[in-house]
């Protein structure tokens, strides 16, 4: 029987990351709960013709099962969804998966800030997301975007971060909520998250 | 109701509100100008609409129906927005390489072959066919459409003129591909851009086709349609691929984008997959 919690209101995470991001993502995506039950959505920047050895790799070291996402697939709860190489990651109204090869945003393709934006149109103040280590500034539109809607905006923090720049930017210009050493991430994902049962 | 749960229900009108009027002005351009594009992924088009708004410096998209139905400029300047001209000289060389490999073989049993470019952009990928075909000695026995909606990128497609800064990687996709010259023999290059060669376009015939409104194109042998799909929603995509399948000789094969497949959709039993990974599929002859 469950307990008076009351269960959170967030639908889904979305993730942005760069330079770093490998080590950044092992502290992070294996620690998650398999009882979050929201999909998580991932833009880690990597060369145009990388295969999908990220979601392979994740999906082999993960509770959650892991998978490159596929255009006009419907999110799962509790699946981790990476966007493949050279294409831009979108979320439909309708809560399914859009690709898209238009040009590059930030210098990036797939870009943070597409995925942001999308995610957070379709899921409104439901909706998490995270900043974490990167070069550039990809992912700060998309967390002004995320905050505009009243969604939850987590930032890495830049002294845990392997390159500070892409967490800084965020934090700079917009109103983050809670800026997170890289271990404390899926602990507190883990705890907004899990119900009690 | 409470203060959040009305704020709440604001911002979801808000975005209702902004759906209807996107929805109103894909309908005032079909009406107008012809062009149907209610069908196309939402996510995309509001992306793209969104990026023309803030740069017009208009407030909003009912606003942007009024300038694109008294300005044509405006709305061929939305056309491009809405189509994307995003590709490369043997994209995903891996895909040529197969084709090469597995399917120049059996097409070469035939005494003459049509390939089809459907949303051809630039022409990038249809000057790489025409480059593979002369390479594989196929070129006097082949003839090739290249058709988009837009006719504006179907010029710029004729002309076969690239900005030099790409022949770096097109030259990296072309040796990947299995390219058995020095790329730079396909090309003449001045400052910034490069011309292709005219031989390359001798077999190429450029015309408008708009794969949403037109219809079935020839008895063809190999289609190419790749990053297109993905644009379509369901329904359409459905509509598109019967197109692709009425257009095709028995045993012709499409080649899709790498992220599309044919997964789920209602020609799924209708086609084999012959290349997994470089999504080529081939049409079933009939039993």
């Amino acid at each position: 029987m469950s307990n008076t919690h009351t269960h959170t209101k967030y639908e889904a995470i979305v993730m942005g990351v760069s330079a770093g991001g490998l080590a950044a993502l092992t502290a992070i995506l294996p620690h998650l709960s398999d009882k979050i039950g929201l999909p998580v959505l991932i833009v880690q920047h990597i060369s145009p013709d990388s295969d999908d050895f990220l979601a392979t790799h994740f999906n082999r070291i993960c509770s959650l099962s892991v998978k490159e996402a596929e255009d006009k697939e419907t999110l799962v709860n509790g699946t981790i969804y990476f966007a493949p190489a050279n294409y831009h990651l979108m979320v439909e109204q309708d809560k399914t998966i859009a690709l898209s090869t238009a040009e590059p945003v930030q210098y990036s393709r797939p870009a943070i800030d597409v995925l942001f934006e999308t995610a957070a149109d379709a899921y409104m103040d439901k909706l998490i997301g995270i900043i974490l280590t990167g070069s550039n500034c990809d992912g700060t539109n998309g967390i002004l975007r995320i905050k505009q809607l009243k969604g939850l905006a987590i930032a890495q923090s830049p002294e845990s971060s392997e390159v500070d720049i892409m967490p800084l930017s965020a934090i700079n210009q917009a109103k983050i909520d809670k800026i997170l050493d890289l271990n404390e991430i899926a602990p507190y994902i883990n705890l907004i998250m899990v119900k009690e049962t | 109701m409470n203060l959040n749960s009305k704020k709440e229900s604001l911002q979801n009108e808000s975005l209702q509100n902004e759906a209807l009027e996107i929805q109103m002005l894909l309908e005032a351009i079909h009406q107008k100008y012809g062009y149907n594009f209610k069908d196309y992924a939402k996510a995309h088009t509001k992306r793209r609409l969104r990026h023309r708004l803030n740069i017009s410096h208009l407030n909003n998209y009912a606003e942007m129906m009024h300038k694109v139905i008294h300005d044509e400029e405006y709305f061929n300047t939305l056309l491009l927005d809405l189509s994307i001209n995003v590709t490369e000289m043997f994209r995903d060389p891996g895909v040529y390489k197969k084709i090469r490999q597995d399917l120049i073989p059996r097409l070469k049993t035939y005494s003459f072959i049509k390939v089809w470019h459907a949303g051809c952009s630039a022409g990038q990928e249809v000057y790489s066919m025409s480059i593979l075909l002369e390479e594989e000695g196929m070129k006097d026995r082949s003839q090739l459409y290249a058709t988009d909606f837009n006719e504006l990128i179907l010029e710029k497609a004729k002309m076969g003129i690239y900005p030099l800064e790409v022949m770096k990687t097109y030259t990296g996709n072309y040796q990947k591909s299995g390219g058995k010259k020095d790329f730079s023999d396909y090309y003449a290059a001045d400052y910034d851009n490069v011309i292709l060669r005219q031989s390359l376009k001798k077999k190429v015939l450029f015309s408008p086709h708009n794969l949403v409104t037109d219809g079935v194109f020839g008895e063809m042998n190999l289609i190419f349609c790749r990053n297109v799909l993905i644009y379509f929603n369901r329904d359409l995509q459905n509509r598109v691929l019967k197109l692709f399948y009425d257009s095709l000789c028995p045993g012709g094969y499409l080649c899709l984008g790498s992220k599309e497949n044919l997964k789920f959709t209602d020609v799924e039993d209708q086609f084999e997959p012959i290349a997994h990974r470089e999504k080529i599929y081939r049409k079933k002859r009939l039993p």
